[in-house]
């Protein structure tokens, strides 16, 4: 009778996840085939022949962590806030498994381990797409593909949190899409350092899980600013951001589901 | 069973549930009745173990809900008010997908699945989507849902809101064959007939508290008379005629659309009203219900009209 876990739920997430699988093996290939096809190809071709690419290496490289992380990152939000509010809002699915052996918390890990599923075929897909335009090489995909891991799911776990937090959908993608998610990835350092902007903004990118698993990225695939303790302040970063959210997570889903 | 002590649940300054106290037998079919905002279903959550109490103490088989919560879930059946079946999975895997949120094996659901459909009467619906169910298709698997773990107590709050006659007397059906496997049953309504229909026992609840107890037999010879005699005058002449017709029979209640007397000869009270002069549009004998019961104890209709 015991033995209710996490898993049930991550099993019915798989389950539900792959009724969407083309949508998903589409935003997972496709969506990084045309990116690189147009922004690092063009770009990158004007920016080589300008000063011989950006940071020391060819642009595509300089691209290549950044745009991993930040397809990780999106992949693991979309399964962490849709799932959530059909859960609490939609469909009310979570109200469901609460009258089940499963406690709050085991319903809201349940949900980021399918997340995390997730996140790692999104990370190997795009590593392969990236792979194959050569923008980088075989042995990079053991530190690549870890760091956008690593920032996947801390910026799961953070929206995990916010995503219980909400008790009415209207417009809360739209929202999320346009002072998260966008400013994120637009200034985080993913098309050029961080450093060129101005202070007033550079903020944004220090906040941003995207920023920190870039410099990792870089600093672990061609060398870019290697600097131990730095290197440790952004994985440490990326740690109390997943560490707070899926305790923060964890207390909103317990509150919600015992209210 | 259950056993329920000033058991008292607080929204804020609200107070939902108002320190009721009541226990459940082991396979009794206990119900709780009562009109909109009465408080059955916030005491229906707390007794499966899905919101916490404010006041008061509950033990279910002998545990507290409140620190116990999976434990007691375990053994619990519920049916909530709102449906949250998936409607994006079939019948078979929202039986199937919910049987694994107890921990129940693949080897023990296959079967158990196909129990279900059959109990559910949805056999030919195994492998259709939710979302092309109807209401009263999406009512029978959700109980078969509330069932998928053998429970030994059954919550069902308002199982028949919103079903057409026939399907409630299908599932008033499924519900009695449970009872006679032993299932304990705690059944909230605020139809009477289903109360009389279903629960050996029930508590009349009103703006969270117990208002009355006991069987619906000895709830309606206590607080009502055996026989009701309706009168229908037309809307403006009834108040004037309820005056005119005091002594007759033990009460009266002068409802805006008819009078009730509560009388033990119907026939008999009618002939004195005609005696009296009063004509009646339309009259009616009937037997003594629940309802009655509650319009006594609360001077308030059930079903909000
Ligand atoms: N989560 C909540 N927050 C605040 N108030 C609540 C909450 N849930 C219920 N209430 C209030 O508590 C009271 C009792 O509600 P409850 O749902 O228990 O009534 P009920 O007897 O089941 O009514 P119905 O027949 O309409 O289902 C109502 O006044 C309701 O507004
Ligand atoms: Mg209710």
């Amino acid at each position: 009778m015991s033995g209710a876990s996490a898993l049930s739920v991550a099993e019915y997430r798989l389950r539900n996840m792959w009724k969407w699988k083309r949508a998903i093996i589409f935003y997972g290939l496709g969506g990084p085939f045309l990116y690189l096809a147009s922004i690092g190809l063009g770009v990158g071709s004007l920016v080589n022949a300008n000063g011989g690419g950006l940071d020391g290496v060819p642009y595509l490289t300089f691209l290549a962590p950044a745009l991993l992380a930040s397809a990780a990152i999106q992949g693991g939000q979309d399964e962490v806030t849709f799932p959530v509010l059909a859960g609490f809002v939609w469909q009310k699915l979570f109200f469901g498994m609460a009258a089940t052996s499963l406690t709050p918390a085991q319903i809201a890990n349940g949900v980021l381990l399918a997340s995390v599923v997730r996140i790692i075929f999104t990370a190997l897909a795009y590593w392969v797409v990236l792979w194959g335009f050569g923008a980088v090489t075989l042995a990079s995909a053991v530190v690549l593909i870890p760091c956008a891991i690593f920032a996947g799911i801390a910026f799961a776990t953070f929206m995990l949190w916010i995503a219980a937090k909400v008790r009415n959908d209207d417009g809360f993608f739209a929202l999320v899409g346009r002072f998260v998610i966008t400013p994120m990835f637009l200034f985080s350092g993913t098309f050029y350092p961080l450093q060129s902007l101005p202070l007033t903004v550079q903020w944004i990118g220090w906040l941003s899980p995207l920023w920190h698993a870039t410099e990792m990225g870089r600093a672990l695939s061609y060398g870019a600013g290697a600097q131990a303790p730095l290197f440790w302040l952004h994985a440490l970063f990326l740690a109390l951001m997943g560490g707070a959210g899926l305790l923060l997570a964890h207390r909103q889903f317990t509150r919600r589901l015992t209210a | 069973m259950i056993r329920a002590s000033g058991l008292t649940k607080r929204y804020g300054e609200f107070t939902a549930v108002a320190g009721i106290d009541f226990a459940v037998a082991r396979g009794e079919s206990f119900g709780l009745l009562g009109p909109n905002g009465a408080g059955k279903s916030t005491t229906m959550r707390m007794i499966s173990a899905t919101t916490l109490r404010s006041g008061g103490d509950l033990r279910i088989l002998d545990r507290d809900p409140d620190t116990h919560g999976p434990e007691v879930r375990a053994h619990l059946g519920v049916v909530p008010q709102e449906g949250n079946l998936d409607t994006e999975l079939t019948c078979a895997e929202n039986l199937y997908v919910y049987g694994r949120y107890f921990g129940l094996s693949r080897r023990f659901l296959r079967p158990k699945v196909d129990e279900l459909l059959a109990f559910a009467q949805l056999e030919d619906k195994r492998d259709v989507k939710v979302d092309a169910l109807s209401g009263g298709m999406k009512r029978r698997l959700t109980i078969a849902r509330g069932l998928v773990n053998e429970p030994e107590i059954l919550l069902l709050d308002e199982p028949t809101t919103g079903l057409d006659p026939q399907a409630r007397h299908i599932l008033w059906d499924r519900l009695f064959r449970l009872k006679e496997q032993g299932v304990t049953l705690v059944v909230t309504t605020h139809y009477m007939d289903e109360a009389e229909q279903l629960c050996d026992r029930l508590i009349v609840m009103d703006r969270g508290r117990i208002m009355a107890e006991g069987s619906p037999q000895t709830l309606i010879s206590e607080y009502s008379s055996r026989e009701v005699l309706e009168l229908r005058y037309g809307t403006g002449r009834n108040a004037e005629v309820a005056a005119q017709l005091e002594g007759i029979g033990q009460r009266m209640e002068a409802l805006p659309d008819r009078l009730l007397l509560y009388v033990d000869d119907g026939e008999a009270a009618l002939e004195a009203v005609v005696g009296r002069g009063f004509h009646p549009i339309a009259s009616l004998v009937r037997r003594s219900s629940l309802e009655d019961v509650f319009l006594r104890l609360t001077g308030r209709s059930l079903v909000d009209e």
